[in-house]
């Protein structure tokens, strides 16, 4: 009984928790863009511009849910769902802190690799969905992008599951007790961050979106709360990939003085400011370079990883 | 990759630069006075409208946002009988002022304009004139137009020759 | 055709024509101020000058002027050599020396040739600084601005107004650069084609002064291709529209019919359209002594719809000034047995036997750029100078044609106009002109003859008998009129074009048989002789066509069974007849319904009066004096009475005239959805009446389309759409849609040449100016590419043989104390719509009486005193009796007018003119002249 009840406030509090963080990262990041271009940013709506985000929802609300008449219906409505639905759910197996998560997974890493993966149908059901060239156009990108990311994202941690010799992400928070995995672990930190970003869409890889050349990519024909539930699970997504990025590299919760639950949320914080200034600082590449980058460079550097991982693991059993 | 990181934290440092933006509209904004804000029309140094209801600004109105009618007084000075511009269309281009030749219609450094109601937004000539020459003092187009209006007649413009008169056989 | 060179290509020419026209006519973009096509070519403005080589080596070469150069095989010119680059840009520099600082208060700003051509010539910067010449202005009169400051001495105008319209009171005064255009004195210019000067003058000297009143620039005005609707000629014209008014009308070229020029009435008679006596919504009265108060559209169709309920009977009175769409509607809507023409027993005699005429013989009947091609002309009993003025021009032009050959045996070509005038001297082709009283043409005519309708029916049976000796011989004809008769067949045999000319004008069938004896006679021989009936109004041969009968056979019908319902369409009764007749008629019946877009006399007694569109607000087509069908486009959507009511929003209760009739059938009938547009009602049309069957390809259907596209009625710079409406309302209404046409009220749409009958406005880039309809012709000065528009729907069975006429009236007989009072008519006065245009009213005559001044003398009266007139009953009046023996035997009032007396010494002793149609006449203006009247003095 007791478990449930635990289960069930874990499950209320995360969810709660994630959505306000969320929806609060729109605030942050737009103040942070704007004090990293001189600017102030949103400031108007409550202290400090808070309650933008309350004015902001207030309206996707409110505007007209218009569905295009010469768009798949039925898929057009499911694509923003999927997005936000398995995003929170790869969330699942994050392991805030001792006592903090909503299941154990023994396989959680492999959980959220699925989950993540699953993500892509999202964007290119809406693209295709849409019915207009450049939402098609986006969906192709996307479809493209994430498969070719996603090939060295598991590699990536790969090296990690060899070091910490499980799937378990609890167990993996364990094996850092003496040595944070981003020191062996340096390269396999470079490519899962990168293949995070391009996972979560986030410039500069996003490609999908690309404002300036597809108009808005796959989201062109949505408006409202469904245009809302994109925007919130590339947000969500931003914490994910952030979270894992701490769970796996950074020690999750570890750390002295502070408590658990602090010491993660405050490393989590850091990566997704690391994200943000990567947003505020570099440019979108061509797709061809984006292909490139991903295939001729990722991938060896992944594989070399993983060879290198495997050799220290084996010469030190 | 190094290049990239360099940007990364050059990028962040200017967290601690000073702000540019103005804090609109608790400090006031120094505006230039070629600003392309609120349309008015002029009066020529005389106190006499400026605007002698040419049709060029409405023709050169990109969003077709200028109507007017011509009409003359008894001299045959021309005016317009009304001139509208519905701004809740006007894009501030300045096109208008551009084709204006009797600099009548300017634009001014004014932009708070905004509306709860898009009626109120459409001004007539008596929202639209003002009671001097504006950024343009001094010209005055019927002192150079070869036309005739009351208190002018032909020859008294400027640089004009007194009229011919055709009864006259002299060479 | 012949090769010539242009900038070292070869492309095919005319040989002999001037290069100028050639190079337009290619697609070059020449500029010219003084060639006009119509006008020739005198090489004074120095603007086409282009470079001349001897051969292809040649490569100095030397300047010409284009307009000045025959085209000749293998004639090497260019075009864009920097010299005549230069040469034509310095022209224009100094040109514009003296150019006043005018263009935004220039009526011909945005239209303005001289614009187009110094922008064409490239001279973008002023760099004289010193002081620019002036002139004072004249008064003009009402209808033409005088602005002399912006002249550039190119002399068109008076080329135009003395050389080609025969005016005398404007000309070229004082000399060196201070040449003055103007009158020797301020005053209302004479001739009726002063309009023109605004489209010939090449900038702003001459502007339109009604347009001035609501001036409105070309690119904003919404324009459709129109036709004139104020006498029976059918020009074609360009009416525009601004807010819901009518601001002026621009010539519409065609070749065949108008050309390049209009009269004066058909230009400015378009106010009538503004008119404060325009109906504006429907008028009901349910009793008699009421008065008429406004009801909804809805109630005023409700209220028909009951009485039409339980089989009324209903008689149509049609009109020949509405459109033959109209009028078949009024007609299905009544039955072919109910429906009447609405004009009198006499006229209607007079445009049948004129219709007939038409067509059984073997003579055609002309266009009027045919009849400027005739070189022997008999105007019989018509004044055409007053009642179809276009016509009068083009014969202007026929008494070139003889003398020209003086100047093609001398070698000049007829392009080099000065040269051929000099040649020409004051030689004029013969004109033969037999009319009541003196006429403005006369002074180009080579013999003239007065006398009353019998003596020159006299006259031209005796020119007949003079031709072919089959014709019946007139006896009793005085001397001087066999010798004159005999001198005009002379002429008329010789001449290799020979055209009559006639018209119901004097009001005497035998006149107008006399004229086609003239032809056929001609025929007989051989000769290609064509006749030209004038036809007093737009629509007279149209309505004749779907024929009916007069308002004289309408009150016998209701005699018989009086009439429910009486249905009038655009007509005014008491202009058409007797004012006892109209009286009777609109007595019998129990409710008069009138359709009409204007207030008058019988609209006032009517029951219901619905409003109907004006030419300008509706579509429809028109048969004119040729036989030509010619569909006229609807210009704008036609405002409601309601104040601030804009257009598309709440669209005013105006509608055609045949969508009154369809709705009546609706309420009526129930017969739901039976035309839906004017394609319906035109294509039901052709299908009833067989020989109207052409007039669904004077223009094509509401379907065409250009590109996929309609054409736009709006000009690309159209401005003030999102605010023009705003005051009243912030949301702009949707544009008016146009089931009827395959023009849009719009400015999107095909951009390029639409077909010629829907030319809504001629405009090319680079080319401003009614100049730009150089663009629209294949040939400049030739046809409209794609062929003028208008069907022809009779046509002469060629080789046929016409029995003469053998009626011949009995000469004149002057009576004690009676005067036989003959119509005068008047350009300015006469037509019922043009009257309520302000500009034409202010030009009207007003009512007279005139007599030469011996009769005048033994009555004791003096030119301005009062005459009393009394008529005597309308049987003793009619001349025709005896030809017509059951001519309307109904007496007129005795009623007693009060007139001026005016002296015209060319009336014969016992004759009498009255201004014919003429409004403040009172019953006069219904009154079928000639008529026999006591004269008394005051």
């Amino acid at each position: 009984m007791n478990e449930w009840a635990a289960i069930w406030v874990n499950l209320i509090l995360i969810l709660a928790v994630l959505f306000a963080f969320s929806a609060m990262l729109s605030w942050i990041e737009r103040r942070l863009l704007g004090l990293w271009q001189d600017r102030y940013g949103p400031n108007r709506v409550g202290p400090f511009g808070v309650l933008q985000i309350v004015a902001d929802s207030i309206k996707l609300l409110t505007k007209e849910d218009w569905i295009p008449p010469f768009a798949d219906r039925a898929v057009f409505v499911l694509a923003p769902a999927i997005v936000a639905v398995t995003t929170l759910l790869a969330f699942a197996v994050v392991p805030i802190a001792p006592g903090i998560g909503v299941v154990d997974l023994n396989i959680g890493l492999l959980f959220f690799l699925a989950m993540s993966s699953l993500g892509v149908y999202s964007i290119v059901l809406g693209g295709w969905a849409s019915n207009n060239k450049y939402s098609l156009l986006g969906g192709f990108r996307a479809a493209a992008q994430m498969l070719s990311y996603e090939v060295f994202m598991g590699l990536a941690l790969m090296g990690v599951v060899m070091l910490a010799g499980s799937f378990n992400l609890r167990d993996i928070v364990a094996a850092q007790e003496n040595l944070w995995f981003c020191i062996p672990q340096i390269l396999g930190l470079a490519t899962f961050a990168v293949a995070g970003i391009a996972e979560a869409r986030r410039l500069p890889f996003d490609l999908p979106e690309s404002e300036n050349e597809l108009v808005a990519g796959f989201h062109t024909e949505y408006s409202s709360m469904k245009f809302g539930m994109f925007f919130i699970g590339e947000y969500v997504g931003i914490t994910l990939i952030s979270a894992m990025i701490v769970t796996l590299f950074f020690g999750g919760w570890l750390g002295p003085l502070l408590p658990p639950l602090v010491w993660f949320l405050l490393k989590t914080f850091i990566v997704i400011v690391c994200f943000i200034l990567l947003r505020a600082a570099l440019p979108r590449p061509r797709y061809d370079q984006l292909m490139t980058y991903g295939w001729k460079v990722m991938l060896p550097v992944t594989l070399v990883n993983l060879l290198i991982t495997g050799a220290v693991v084996l010469s030190a059993a | 990759m190094w290049n990239s990181l360099k940007t990364m934290w050059i990028v962040f440092l200017h967290m601690f630069h000073r702000r540019a933006t103005i804090q609109y509209p608790d400090e006031k904004p120094n505006i230039p006075p070629r600003w392309r804000g609120r349309i008015i029309l002029s009066r020529d140094p005389d106190g006499e409208e400026r605007c002698v209801a040419c049709y060029l600004c409405a023709a050169a109105c990109p969003v077709d946002c200028i109507a007017l009618q011509a009409t003359e007084d008894e001299h045959e000075r021309r005016y317009p009988e009304f001139f509208r511009i519905n701004f809740s269309r006007c894009i501030f281009c300045g096109y208008c002022e551009e084709a204006c030749p009797t600099d009548a219609i300017q634009l001014t450094p004014d932009f708070e304009m905004g509306e709860y109601n898009r009626k109120n937004l459409v001004y007539e000539k008596e929202d639209l004139l003002i009671d001097g020459p504006g950024k343009y003092p001094g010209y005055n187009f019927y002192r150079v137009a070869g036309i005739t209006i009351g208190g002018k007649n032909k020859g008294e413009a400027e640089n004009e020759a007194p009229p011919v008169d055709p009864h006259s056989l002299l060479p | 055709m012949t090769t010539i060179h242009i900038d070292n290509r070869p492309y095919p020419a005319k040989d002999g024509e001037n290069l100028l026209q050639e190079c337009l006519s290619l697609g070059f973009n020449l500029p010219y101020f003084c060639w006009h096509p119509a006008l020739g070519s005198v090489g004074a403005c120095r603007q086409c000058a282009i470079k001349q080589f001897k051969n292809e080596e040649d490569k100095h070469g030397k300047i010409v002027m284009a307009c000045m150069t025959a085209a000749k095989d293998g004639i090497r010119i260019s075009i864009d050599d920097p010299e005549a680059q230069d040469f034509r840009a310095s022209v224009a520099e100094w040109l514009m020396v003296n150019h006043p600082h005018d263009c935004p208060v220039c009526d011909e700003g945005g239209e303005c040739h001289l614009q187009d051509m110094t922008v064409m010539n490239g001279h973008v910067y002023r760099r004289y600084h010193g002081r620019k010449r002036t002139f004072h202005n004249q008064d003009l009169g009402p209808l033409v601005n005088h602005e002399m400051n912006r002249c550039i001495q190119c002399y068109r105008c008076t080329r135009f107004y003395r050389e080609y319209a025969g005016g005398r009171d404007l000309d070229a005064l004082v000399l060196r650069n201070q040449v003055y255009f103007g009158r020797h004195q301020d005053g209302v210019l004479e001739n009726e084609f002063s309009g023109n000067l605004v489209e010939v003058c090449p900038t702003g000297v001459f502007t339109d002064k009604t347009l001035k009143r609501h001036y409105t620039r070309k690119w904003d005005l919404q324009t459709a291709p129109s036709v004139c609707v104020h006498c029976g000629l059918g020009c074609n014209t360009i009416p525009g529209e601004r807010y819901g008014t009518l601001r002026r009308i621009r010539n519409r070229f065609n070749g065949a019919v108008n050309g390049y020029f209009l009269c004066d009435r058909g230009r400015y008679g378009y106010e009538f359209v503004n008119s404060g006596r325009r109906v504006r919504q429907p008028l009901l009265r349910k009793n008699r002594t009421q008065l008429l108060q406004p009801v909804s559209k809805r109630a005023a169709l409700q209220h028909l719809g009951e009485l039409l309920s339980g089989g009324a009977r209903v008689i149509g009175i049609g009109s020949p000034r509405a459109s033959i769409e109209a009028n078949f509607a009024l007609r299905t809507l009544v039955g072919r047995d109910q429906f009447y023409l609405g004009i009198s027993e006499r006229d209607l005699r007079l445009l049948a036997s004129i219709l007939d005429i038409l067509r059984k013989g073997p003579a055609r009947t002309p266009s009027l750029h045919e009849v400027e091609l005739a070189d022997a002309v008999l105007v019989l009993g018509e004044d055409v100078a007053n009642t179809a003025p276009r016509l009068g021009l083009a014969l202007r032009q026929s008494v070139r044609r003889q003398p020209e050959k003086i100047a093609k045996k001398m070698g000049i070509p007829l392009w080099n106009d000065h040269a051929v005038r000099e040649a020409m001297q004051e030689e004029h082709g013969p004109l033969f002109i037999a009319t009541l009283a003196n006429t403005r043409i006369d002074d180009i005519a080579t013999r003239t003859f007065r006398g009353p309708p019998a003596e020159l029916a006299r006259l031209g049976l005796a020119i007949a008998h003079a031709l072919d000796p089959i014709a019946p011989q007139v006896p009793g004809l005085s001397d001087t009129a066999q010798a004159l008769a005999g001198a005009i067949a002379e002429k008329l045999k010789a001449a290799e074009r020979p055209l009559v000319i006639s018209g119901i004008g004097c009001g005497d069938k035998a006149v107008v048989e006399a004229a086609a004896n003239v032809t056929w006679a001609l025929c007989n021989m051989g000769r290609p002789a064509e006749f030209c009936y004038v036809v007093p109004e737009c629509n007279s041969l149209g309505a004749m066509m779907l024929g009916g009968g007069s308002l004289e056979t309408a009150l016998e019908a209701m005699n018989d069974a009086a009439a429910d319902i009486l249905v009038i369409l655009e007509n005014d009764l008491y202009r058409r007849a007797d004012a006892a007749l109209v009286d009777r008629l609109l007595a019998a019946a129990r409710h008069i319904v009138m359709i009409d877009h204007i207030e008058h006399t019988t609209s006032a007694k009517a029951d219901m009066v619905l409003p109907a569109a004006a030419f300008a607000e509706a579509d429809g087509t028109l048969v004119n004096n040729e036989g030509r069908a010619q569909r006229f486009f609807q210009v704008f959507v036609p405002r409601g009475e309601i104040e601030g009511d804009i257009r598309g929003d709440t669209p005013g209760d105006i509608q055609e005239s045949w969508r009154w009739m369809r709705d009546i059938m609706v309420v009526g009938r129930g017969d739901e959805g039976q035309w839906s547009s004017l394609d319906d009602v035109t294509a039901a049309c052709a299908a009833v009446i067989p020989s109207l069957e052409p007039i669904l390809r004077a223009a094509p259907s509401a379907a065409f389309r250009m590109d996929g596209q309609k054409i736009p009625r709006e000009s690309h710079r159209y401005s003030g759409r999102t605010v023009m409406h705003a005051n009243v309302s912030i949301h702009e209404p949707e544009q008016p849609q146009d089931p009827d046409t395959a023009l849009a009220f719009s400015m999107e749409g095909y951009s390029g040449h639409p077909p010629p009958s829907l030319i809504p406005r001629f405009w090319a880039p680079g080319w401003n100016s009614i100049q730009a309809l150089n663009k629209f012709q294949d040939e400049v000065g030739g046809p409209l590419s794609g062929g003028d528009p208008g069907e022809r729907l009779i046509e002469p069975t060629p080789g046929k043989k016409a029995a003469y006429f053998e009626n011949i009236p009995a000469g004149f007989e002057p009576r004690v104390g009676e005067w036989l009072l003959l119509p005068l008519h008047h350009i300015f006065g006469s037509e019922e719509l043009s009257i309520l245009a302000p500009g034409v009213a202010e030009l009207s005559v007003q009512p007279y009486l005139a007599l030469n001044p011996e009769d005048a003398s033994n009555l004791g009266l003096t030119d301005g005193d009062e005459v009393q007139l009394r008529l005597r009953a309308q049987a003793d009046a009619q001349v025709d009796v005896k030809a017509d023996d059951s001519a309307n035997t109904t007496a007129t009032t005795a009623e007693v007018f009060r007139l001026p007396l005016r002296f015209k010494p060319e009336l014969l002793h016992g004759t009498a003119g009255l201004p014919a149609g003429l409004t403040g006449m009172g019953n006069l203006a219904g009154v079928a002249l000639p008529a026999w009247g006591e004269l008394k003095k005051v």
